[in-house]
């Protein structure tokens, strides 16, 4: 059977699967729709989560990232899965205890004030769709490649299916929907990688293959390094990211990972606080299994790719390049005109994508109008890196299928979790809590619904106009979480004199130099081209790393403030003593 | 649950999350980091040792980390009568 037949049985039968699991976990209250009744156990709980957190940049994204970053890599490997010790040892297990629905709940209730709870409820919003974004556009990337379609199709049917399961189950419907995704993405990852991993060093465990030898004994890792240094590349192991900034950047991802709402609110749908604490380990632990086979997949394809392109005769090249060329992810440009590919370091283009013309080249190339100046030949898009490893390595077709409902699998679990969040904010931080507290637990269960819809229409909407890079985008969310969550609910777990002036002064400003940062050297709105180069970085930190130093300047000003405003009355500081204790969290909920 | 106890049960519980932490930031940002190039001269088979900390092992560790916390908090809860 064709790749296509095989996407169309697997990808068919995983919906149905996810469809079904909705219609039989319906929400019949808020409880339900926000935290899935509370009564979710932490083995599933773990799962979930790990489905929910991820999403496509992970799940085709990482692996391409660090194939074409090598060390440098490393800060999403620690930094995406680190965050998970912060958060099970700081905050998930006293969030639990306390015992709402959401992060904003805590702020507001914490800090005895709807100003904060305005501030964490925008923050909420602004880090879920910056978030969501890449999710739905991860989802039309799959369709397209796939199933033939146009990207834009792909994203609507993406929307379709996220918004039956959100929209009838809430919480619910997304929790046990994610335990099957993450069974689905999970399978979908390892058996290309082991296959791959097998092949290429005989080691069947990819984490462990990748630091053995090839056949002609040489080990993968000196090879890779040896291949790239002869070409002018940075050796694999080396980085070519300063020390300073690998550490912010690592650090914003961590402390970003933990502040991430749709990642805390999880914890809130375990019955007990022990059950909180073991639910995170669950969840690294199956994160874990991903992301220490990634920097694997990553080697295997980037000693493959440069062992068959380099120097090789495009006319003599294997199907899977011009199958690639055709959907415009590579691109190959014979700039000397021998008629074979030089992959050489820099860019082989001007801009971020190439621009295809009319007609053919003399080997039969796509033809290109914004070849760049240096001698670099092939333009790679490094997503294609997980989409592509099973038909470089000639897997069989149900194989290919397979990495294609995994892809899904990853965008769609994360796409609902965070319109999960993001309905949330408006029906129960919003307008329950702020415009209309008098509505009836019915018609808050209906305004979340309707929320749920503006969401996938807002999310689909920016997934169609992509805000940038599928894995950029998602970074800046860290950012901005590591700036304004994180020590807010630190302080106000770890501090009983931490009052309201403090914390939303801590929040405003640690968001606000995070967003100026990034407006003017991410997205370039501030200021000119010239004076948002690099070498105006402070510190020489990235944009990705910025959120470090906005949580720093958080933490500064908040226990500056509260030093000099009067401190949180008495029954604040009883909800503080309280969260601290785990006993009572099964009946917290009730409220 | 007086006072006192409450209090003991807490510094208990903070002292438990510092040397955890500790370890958290030694093996990430420290091996994986700060530590890298000296590290990167052992070798372990193919593996450099900082760049083995930086992709594989930090993540081990984080995972181990979380569960011994588990347990240490399991039988902090179950001495001072907090558990469910």
């Amino acid at each position: 059977m064709s790749i296509q037949t095989w996407t169309f049985i697997i990808v068919g039968l995983t919906f149905a699967l996810y469809i079904g699991i909705a219609i039989w976990s319906r929400a019949k209250s808020t409880k339900d729709f926000y935290v899935a009744g509370g009564g979710v156990s932490p083995l599933a709980n773990g799962l979930a989560t790990a489905a929910d957190w991820m999403s496509a940049a992970s799940f085709l994204g990482m692996a391409g990232i660090i194939a074409f970053s090598g060390y440098d890599g490393s800060v999403y490997l620690m930094g995406w899965t680190g965050g998970y010790v912060l958060l099970a040892l700081l905050l998930a297990p006293y969030l639990r205890k306390f015992g709402k629905f959401t992060v904003p709940d805590f702020i507001g209730d914490r800090y005895y004030s709807n100003v904060a709870r305005s501030v964490a409820v925008i923050a909420a919003l602004f880090v879920s769709f910056t978030y969501v974004a890449g999710q739905m556009r991860g989802v039309g990337v799959v369709f397209s490649r796939f199933l033939d379609v146009e990207v834009n199709t792909g994203v609507y049917i993406g929307m379709a299916v996220v918004l039956f399961y959100a929209f009838l189950g809430g919480m619910k419907g997304i929790t046990y929907t994610q335990v099957a995704q993450y069974c689905v993405l999970i399978f979908a990852f390892m058996v290309p990688a082991i296959f791959i991993s097998l092949m290429a060093t005989g080691n069947p465990i990819p984490q462990l293959g990748f630091g053995s030898a090839g056949e002609d004994g040489v080990y993968l890792l000196d090879k890779l390094d040896g291949l790239m240094t002869e070409l002018g590349f940075t050796a694999y192991t080396d980085g070519s990211k300063s020390t300073i900034d690998v550490f912010f950047i690592t650090a914003a991802l961590m402390l970003g990972t933990a502040g991430l709402p749709h990642v805390i609110i999880r914890f809130f749908t375990v019955p007990k606080v022990s059950d909180a604490r073991k639910s995170a380990g669950y969840a690294l632990f199956f994160i874990a299994i991903l992301y220490t086979t990634a920097p694997a997949i990553a080697v295997f394809a980037r000693t493959n790719l440069m062992e068959t392109v380099q120097d090789q005769p495009y006319k003599e090249i294997p199907p899977w390049f011009t199958k690639w060329e055709n959907t415009g992810l590579i691109a190959w440009t014979d700039k000397d005109g021998d008629g074979k590919i030089q992959y050489l370091p820099g860019s082989a283009i001007d801009g971020k994508q190439p621009m295809f013309i009319q007609g053919n080249g003399a080997n039969g190339q796509r033809l290109i109008s914004n070849s760049s100046g240096n001698s670099n030949e092939l333009y790679i898009d490094r997503d294609i890196t997980v989409l592509a490893n099973p038909e470089i390595a000639g897997l069989p077709n149900w194989i290919i299928a397979l990495v294609a409902a995994g892809g899904l699998a990853a965008a769609l679990s994360t796409a609902a979790g965070l319109l999960l969040v993001i309905s949330t904010s408006i029906s129960h931080d919003l307008i329950k809590k702020q415009i209309a507290p008098k509505i009836s637990d019915r018609t808050e269960l209906a305004i979340a619904r309707f929320s749920a819809f503006l969401a996938v229409i807002v999310a689909g909407y920016f997934g169609i106009n992509p805000p940038g890079f599928v894995a950029s985008v998602v970074a800046l969310a860290f950012g901005l979480a590591a700036s304004s969550f994180f020590p807010a609910i630190v302080m106000g777990i770890f501090s009983k004199r931490m009052n309201r002036e403090g914390a939303i002064s801590g929040m405003v400003m640690g968001l606000g130099v995070t967003t100026y940062y990034i407006a003017r050297f991410k997205l370039g709105w501030i200021g000119d081209a010239e004076s948002n180069t690099e070498d105006k970085w402070w510190f020489g930190i990235s944009p990705e790393g910025f959120g470090t130093v906005g949580m720093i300047i958080n933490f500064i000003v908040a226990l500056a403030v509260s030093k000099f405003t009067p401190e949180p009355p008495l029954e604040v500081k009883e909800i503080v003593e309280n969260i601290r204790i785990p006993k009572g969290a099964g009946d917290a909920i009730e409220h | 649950m007086d006072k006192a106890l409450r209090k003991k049960y807490w510094n208990k519980n903070l002292k438990y999350l510092s040397i955890l932490l500790s370890i958290w930031f030694l093996v990430s940002y420290g091996f994986g980091i700060l530590f890298v190039d000296q590290l990167n001269t052992i070798r372990i088979c193919g593996f450099k040792l900082g760049f083995w900390f930086a992709q594989q092992g930090s993540i081990y560790v984080f995972v181990l980390l979380i569960f011994i916390y588990v347990l240490l908090m399991n039988r902090l809860d179950k001495k001072f009568k907090v558990n469910e």
